[in-house]
């Protein structure tokens, strides 16, 4: 079963206006900045972006906002740390305006949403947001003497990902903290696409050690390692 | 007391916020897992080396090490505040819903965090400053889960805000982060139980006295039979 793709431009070509996409990284690691960059030369719109964080060091995403492209952005994290960085931020600006849907879910909740989206679970209890706005609109449950919220499934139409090896099959395998989100978006993805710095044939990944097991993988493309000459802000 | 209005400040110099992490450092008990949030908390970590704790960085990292700088970067490897970190022998790395597994499954002894503010019951607010005028969004980041998570939250912040203002409150006035989930507040000035009964006031620093502190905070403060200088 060959997944290839010879270039992150054919890994993207059927992506239409309005698909609901997921992007792996958490700040600077794990961003799969090839397929990211690809998506904005393509141009299609009125995208939703599934992404924990936009504010620091994500260029790529910002890219996407500052062409218009995006409707609604689905994250944890989404603004620069400092109010004086959001004044000039692209994105903070646009939600400031409303051109940008938002919304924005504790960091365990928004996992969770992209696991169960992958493992067929429509909904969860979770006892983080309880009394917070986060919990606005949401059914409340007691279990066990603890309030939860009800927080449900978040499947996405496209995930990319970005892993340091994989093979022709889609088995993925992460370097140190840029596995993060890489793993459970790809779980999330109706069609999940991954851009690996290095593609190897089956057999030469240590079959005890794969992240990601190739059934949640239909695409891969290989481009190389980042440029990581730019530190995290 | 109004939250409005401004505080009568000590003339004693208030701690650095290194100090205010040695203080919370040495609260830290051995074979502890520990969650440092953003800011004040992560300052702990520079007061842990060679004790047997292990720092969980909630991007999927457990026994995260030292900042690493120049040649020592690896651009795969960042704590949760974005920063470059070092590995330790019996550094692991996972996915982010193992990592919150982690989190909100109890595994968590201490979380430190910092706050905007702090009530009297312990309700936390701390992702979302109205006066940047940003509505209901905000960074929320790993905060909710760790505040219901963790089996003790600590909170380390300075014990007013930047113009002078309380910031240990009656009933929080910013968006919550969490209802009744902090165990003890460690400001500048003071170390605060939150208790069934209240806040109680441990301890002070050198030169500040109960009644200094209590005009720093708007919400009411019990002293401690104990109450003492905090040592550091």
């Amino acid at each position: 079963m060959d997944k290839t793709y010879t270039s992150v431009e054919l890994a993207i070509e059927d992506i239409p206006d309005g698909a609901v996409i997921a992007f792996g990284s958490f700040f600077t690691a794990g961003k799969p900045t090839a397929l990211t960059r690809a998506l904005a030369k393509k141009g299609v719109k009125n995208l939703t972006i599934v992404v924990m964080q936009v504010g620091v060091g994500n260029e790529e995403i910002l890219e996407l906002v500052e062409n218009g492209q995006v409707k609604k952005a689905i994250c944890n994290y989404p603004f620069p740390r400092s109010a004086t960085r959001g004044a000039d931020h692209s994105f903070e600006q646009a939600m400031r305006q409303s051109a940008i849907e938002a919304e924005v879910y504790p960091m365990g909740t928004f996992a969770e949403k992209l696991r169960c989206a992958g493992a067929g679970i429509p909904a969860f209890y979770t006892p983080a947001g309880v009394g917070t706005v986060v919990a606005e609109g949401k059914e409340v449950r007691v279990f066990d003497g603890v309030e939860t919220l009800m927080e449900t499934a978040l499947p996405v139409d496209f995930a990319f990902v970005h892993a340091w090896k994989g093979d022709r099959e889609g088995n993925l395998v992460y370097r140190y903290t840029a596995r993060n989100y890489n793993n459970v978006m790809a779980m999330a993805g109706k069609v999940t696409i991954a851009e690996v710095e290095t593609l190897v044939e089956p057999g030469e990944l240590d079959s005890n050690f794969i992240h990601t097991p190739g059934i949640f993988v239909k695409r891969v493309v290989e481009t190389g390692r980042p440029d990581y000459s730019q530190s995290p802000v | 007391m109004s939250k409005a209005m401004k505080v009568i400040v000590p003339e004693m110099p208030p701690l650095e916020r290194e100090m205010i992490a040695l203080r919370i450092a040495n609260m830290l008990e051995d074979g502890s897992y520990v969650n440092l949030g953003i800011g004040i908390p992560t300052l702990v970590s520079n007061w842990i080396e060679g004790r047997d704790i292990i720092l969980q960085a909630e991007i999927g990292m457990l026994k995260s090490g030292p900042l690493a700088e120049g040649d020592e970067i690896e651009p795969d490897r960042i704590n949760a505040s974005c920063q470059f970190i070092h590995e330790l022998p019996g550094s692991s790395y996972f996915d982010i819903e193992t990592s919150f597994a982690m989190i909100r499954g109890g595994r968590m002894d201490v979380a430190v965090l910092g706050a905007l503010q702090v009530s009297a019951r312990g309700d936390l607010a701390g992702w979302n400053t109205p006066a940047r005028g940003l509505g209901k969004m905000g960074n929320i980041g790993g905060s909710m889960d760790l505040a219901v998570g963790a089996r003790k939250l600590i909170v380390a912040m300075e014990h007013i805000t930047t113009d002078g203002r309380p910031k240990i409150l009656p009933e929080c006035t910013y968006p919550l982060t969490a209802k009744g989930c902090v165990d003890v507040i460690v400001t500048n000035y003071a170390l605060i139980e939150v208790t069934p009964k209240g806040l109680v006031l441990k301890e002070a620093i050198p030169g500040v006295s109960a009644e200094d502190i209590q005009k720093m905070t708007a919400a009411p403060l019990i002293i401690a039979g104990d109450f003492h200088e905090m040592e550091l």
